[in-house]
């Protein structure tokens, strides 16, 4: 039993492996870069917070 | 939580701008910091006792709870004004500098990241230990829990600590249902402190053996700090993160109390201070097989638990250097529909495979407490800093830790004792470690910073600070 859940480990790590290399190469040859890169810091908090006391 | 989902995507979205969800609640910042922790209750601490005997890993569990304490306090004030992915990166960015920043966010990313391959080790260990079957190795088991939670972490962050906060609850309780089981009110029936723990074995080694054994104490309560990463995530984090942090520091300080006070009544310090399971012995020795499966069971989720926290931590750290440009931008891209830092994420994959599968574990504790006792040294002198920029008063905090600055001088003082409890046991790590720092960091000041914009990095919109 032992040896077949590590081979079934196997499988299951190549699978997810693959599919999130396949996934990854769609969303780079989907979205420009400069979109994929546009996430700044704090702008939620530059939106929300005023900093009155 | 699937209202909150789809109004968080619609409203972050700005046209071509993508960032990530605020989907987080308090439940999830503890998930994220009690699950990173709580493998060390389940192994690690009681290398202390190997260090100092039984009753120095009673000591270390208390002071090093209170360094620990400071950590959470200091993090929970700084955190709910600087909420941004990073953690003490961003914190160090803003109140210190990109230097000390760049060394922070590469200390968050070689503790968790460490933290993630002893982790995964020891859930391999684990089975193959439960298995005893030859020529069973643990490589499949540590493939399949970094590449799962990797991917876990890749399609999103709500889903990933809704796992951490389940999988963490079932390991904790699993404590709390030992403790009970076990007759704690009464000594004699199946607990032996009294025989086990005597004045002339309490402290084997003198009172050098308790310094000797913070390097393993350390390991009750090791990554409390990582709730912060999930700051540009949560809904409200001048609430959730100081909520969640604390209640999450109290969860483990029970823990731990309860942890000791088992296994030290059950097993011998010879005995307690070299098995790579002493929860899951406890267990064993109860001589009940539901208590040996459920702490064989919590001891793997606590594991999983702990290495899912710690993608999820260091793919952030990563990230935020990418954003600032401290490392190649391409690294920040956020993925457009599971809104997480993909890149990231998979560019740590192997990093973790490879050291899973080459390193010993005890090199990548070691490496992992390293870091993480540096970046505790930076928080106590950025918290000094902090107030000194930044007076109460001057900008609004989500909470404001008491007593300071005695949190921060207990930090520090407690963090030179750890650096020489390690120098004791791993000298010539530490002597490595830093050696690699002030490398990268020549290379980052002479290099690296040329490519950063630096107006762009200074985010918080706060005044200017005093004497400036």
């Amino acid at each position: 039993m032992w040896m077949g859940l590590s081979y079934v480990c196997w499988g299951i790590s190549a699978v997810l492996a693959l599919w999130m290399l396949y996934d990854w190469f769609k969303v780079d040859t989907t979205y420009s870069e400069d979109m994929l890169t546009s996430s700044r810091e704090g702008e939620l908090e530059a939106v929300s917070e005023k900093h009155r006391i | 939580m699937t209202a909150a989902v789809e109004t968080a995507q619609t409203t972050t979205i700005h046209g071509d701008r993508v960032s990530l969800l605020r989907v987080l609640g308090p439940a999830h910042v503890w998930a994220l910091g009690v699950g990173i922790v709580l493998v060390g209750e389940f192994t690690g601490w009681n290398f202390a006792a190997d260090k100092g005997g039984a009753l120095a890993a009673l000591i270390v569990c208390w002071i090093v709870g209170l360094l620990y304490t400071s950590v959470a306090m200091i993090d929970s004030e700084v955190t709910s004004t600087v909420a941004a992915a990073g953690g003490q990166y961003a914190q160090a960015k803003h109140i210190v500098g990109p230097l000390m920043a760049f060394n922070v966010a590469l200390f968050l990313v070689f503790a968790y990241t460490m933290l993630e391959v002893s982790d995964a080790i020891l859930l391999g260990d684990t089975i193959v230990a439960k298995a005893g079957v030859e020529g069973l190795t643990h490589n499949s088991f540590i493939a399949a829990t970094i590449v799962v939670l990797a991917w876990l972490n890749y399609r999103g962050v709500l889903m990933t600590l809704n796992v951490n906060f389940v999988i963490t609850a079932i390991a904790y309780i699993s404590i709390v249902i030992l403790f009970f089981s076990v007759s704690p009110w009464t000594q004699g029936a199946v607990l032996k402190l009294n025989e086990l723990v005597t004045p002339g074995n309490a402290l084997p080694y003198g009172w050098i053996g308790v310094i000797a054994a913070f390097q393993f104490g350390i390991w009750y309560y090791l990554g409390i700090e990582g709730t912060t990463q999930a700051a540009e995530e949560v809904r409200s984090p001048a609430r959730s993160l100081p909520y969640g942090t604390m209640a999450g520091m109290i969860t483990l300080l029970i823990a731990a109390a309860m942890t000791w006070y088992v296994c030290a009544s059950l097993m011998p310090w010879e005995y307690l201070g070299i098995t790579y399971y002493p929860l899951w012995d406890a267990g064993k020795l109860t001589g009940s097989p539901l208590l040996e499966n459920l702490l064989f069971i919590a001891t793997l989720l606590s594991a999983l638990a702990s290495a899912n926290g710690c993608i999820n931590d260091a793919a952030r750290a990563w990230f935020s250097l990418g954003r600032d440009r401290y490392l190649p931008s391409w690294f920040s891209a956020v993925h457009p529909k599971y809104r997480t830092p993909y890149r990231s994420i998979l560019f740590l994959l192997p990093i973790a495979l490879a050291f899973a599968f080459i390193a010993d574990l005890n090199q990548a504790i070691t490496f992992s407490i390293l870091s993480g006792v540096l970046q505790y040294t930076f928080m106590s002198i950025n918290i000094m800093m902090f107030r000194k920029k930044w007076p109460l008063g001057t900008i609004r905090r989500g909470y404001t830790h008491p007593f300071h600055p005695l949190p921060a001088i207990v930090l520090f003082c407690l963090c030179m004792v750890t650096f020489f409890a390690i120098f004791l046991g791993f000298g010539s790590q530490l002597i490595a470690m830093t050696v690699f720092y002030f490398l990268i960091s020549l290379w980052f000041h002479f290099y690296r910073y040329k490519f950063v914009r630096r107006g762009d990095q200074f985010s918080m919109p706060w005044p200017k600070p005093q004497g400036y």
